[in-house]
């Protein structure tokens, strides 16, 4: 186990060595040079010695390697460097506003999870039973429907015409609500279905007849047998579809003005803060590779048949 | 995903009534122009926020401009770039995937890593990056959303390419003096092509998604350009008072991108198309 671990471990650093490269390759491509940003965002007049001055403090001189091997070097230290706007260490910008997401991201998991489960496991059990079609019919409105849009038709009915939550805002769990509902839709959507094909198939399976003809209960088997085998691959939806968490917060964030990581993000686009960006992206994609890692232990956790060898040498 | 066990004529009743849809907003989106009863940028604030009307059908926006003839509008710059980011993916994903599959050795390693690479990040925030980094604007939108989707593309491509290369009708065109060129083309892409189309299907209605999600965020498509996303954005402000504003140009989007989702789903059902998300 502790090989296993340590390979996959390794395996992270290349990818996360690749993420700082791209966003490295695309600011260096990109038509504005980072000081020419840096003095936009914090309101400073363009002057020729200005300019000069910042690329020498931000070591644009200095040869491509050598400016990406100082990125890495301060990557690994945790030091995105300072925001051009707020002029403070991105990794603080971050750390003050983590929280508020990963809480909206928890709140919708958990409310994916307790509607996806008794309704996936429900339609497979009654399949082609209108809790199936209402099932298929939620995972396909949840894969289509715009988020941000989903998001103010709830503010619509339930803030304005309803007045029962809260527009916007953080602070009460009212406010819980419609961020939760909106950003969890899509996740329901594919839980659900991904659910019901894993219960079907667990129902071919010849320790279900066995016990049917055991005569054990039909609950006992369901439940206690065919949920719990079943359940193993929506840990890997999970993991999966993080990345869509991940964008359903920024979009959710701006919707209800929610004082979260992902609206930091887009604020810091629209204002070219080019430290917050790379930093966003990078972090990002760290949270995207240890949240699958964490997943895949956890699965191994769960279902005894896979072994830890056969893992490793994959 | 949403992959279900259907009977063959709800498959076709599928078939059927989305492709119908989607022909109808590929008609609007062609004939905007003729079909849309006024110019969908001028403005005329004299009847601005006005109600339906046989002049307004669907009423106007703050600047008076008619509704109805932006949602028509509005539907060429989402399909017209969605199908313009499914064209270039597809054309960088088929020359990539064929290339790598096709030699082998370390070109294909390098090639396939790099594809890792890309897919290590959420999509949605890669694309976000690329924006903010190149700054706003619908043809960055088009660029990354482009960079980000080749990828997936090419590797699909890749993997069908190097399980039909030590085929046997491979082997027998290449011992009977068939060129590179010709296998590639002849007898590789035909056989390709079912899971690109169904893929293709699929990714439109992400790209429409996509597009109208940057618009709102207001990276992409800038005013007074015409498109869902954007008008969902300027019609938020009116959501006490005209909630229609931002109501119809998201029943447009969520109309288009079903249809693009269900038809996908049910040609890789017809297609026996085996999708591994």
């Amino acid at each position: 186990m502790i090989s296993y671990l340590t390979k996959r471990l390794l395996a992270v650093i290349p990818i996360i060595l690749f993420a700082i490269f791209l966003m490295f390759a695309l600011i260096r491509l990109s038509p504005v040079d980072p000081a020419e940003a840096y003095l936009a965002a914090a309101h400073i007049h363009p002057t020729e010695e200005i300019l000069a001055e910042k690329r020498q403090e931000f070591g644009l001189n200095e040869s491509l390697i050598m400016q990406y091997v100082q990125t890495v070097k301060q990557i690994v230290q945790l030091d995105f460097g300072n925001s051009y706007v707020t002029n403070t260490p991105v990794w603080q910008e971050v750390v003050t506003r983590m929280p508020a997401t990963i809480q909206l991201a928890v709140s919708s998991i958990l409310l994916a999870v307790i509607v996806s489960v008794p309704l996936g496991f429900l339609s497979a059990v009654y399949k082609n039973s209108v809790i199936d079609h209402f099932s298929r019919f939620l995972a396909y409105l949840g894969a289509s429907i715009p988020q941000f849009w989903l998001g103010y038709i709830l503010i619509f009915v339930f803030a304005v015409q309803l007045d029962l939550f809260p527009v916007e805002g953080r602070g009460s769990w009212q406010h819980f609500v419609l961020p939760s509902i909106t950003l969890s839709l899509a996740l329901i959507a594919i839980y659900t279905r991904l659910l019901r094909a894993s219960v079907l198939e667990e129902l071919e399976k010849v320790y279900v007849t066995y016990g049917r003809t055991r005569g054990i209960k039909e609950k006992t088997i369901m439940v206690k047998h065919v949920l719990r085998i079943a359940i193993s691959p929506m840990l890997t939806g999970l993991g999966m579809n993080l990345g869509k968490l991940l964008t359903g917060t920024i979009i959710v964030e701006q919707v209800f003005s929610w004082p979260g990581f992902g609206r930091f993000f887009i604020e810091a686009i629209l204002n070219r803060d080019i430290p917050v960006i790379q930093g966003y992206v990078v972090l990002a994609a760290c949270l995207f590779i240890v949240c699958n890692l964490i997943v895949d232990v956890l699965q191994l956790y769960m279902d005894p048949r896979i072994s830890w060898k056969g893992r490793t040498e994959s | 995903m949403i992959a279900s066990i259907r009977t063959a004529s709800q498959g076709r009743w599928a078939i059927t009534i989305s492709s119908v849809v989607l022909l109808t907003f590929f008609l609007i989106s062609i004939l905007a122009p003729w079909i849309a009863p006024h110019d969908p940028v001028h403005v005329n604030l004299a009847v601005k926020l006005a109600p339906p009307s046989w002049e307004y059908p669907l009423g106007t926006d703050h600047f008076g401009r008619c509704t109805l003839s932006r949602l028509l509008y509005g539907a060429r710059v989402s399909l017209g770039f969605a199908f313009l980011i499914f064209a270039a993916s597809l054309g960088i994903g088929l020359l990539i995937g064929t290339l790598a599959g096709y030699i082998g050795g370390w070109i294909d390693l390098l090639l396939m890593r790099f594809c890792d690479g890309v897919m290590a990040f959420p999509n949605l925030v890669l694309v976000l990056g690329i924006v903010g980094l190149l700054g706003p604007g619908l043809w960055q939108v088009v660029v990354a959303l482009m960079m980000v989707q080749w990828v997936y593309y090419a590797r699909m491509i890749r993997g069908m390419v190097v399980s039909m290369k030590e085929q046997n009708f491979i082997t027998a065109a290449r011992m009977s003096g068939s060129s590179t060129g010709k296998i590639i083309r002849r007898h590789l892409i035909p056989n390709v092509l079912p899971p690109i189309i169904v893929m293709g299907t699929l990714e439109m209605g992400w790209a429409i998604m996509d597009i109208s999600a940057l618009s709102f965020l207001g990276l992409g498509i800038q005013p007074p350009t015409p498109e869902w996303g954007a008008m969902i954005h300027e019609g938020k402000a009116f959501i006490r008072s005209q909630p229609e504003l931002m109501i119809y140009p998201g029943l447009f989007i969520l109309f288009v991108v079903i249809s693009f989702n269900i038809l996908g789903e049910s040609l890789s059902e017809r297609l026996g198309v085996k999708r591994r998300y």
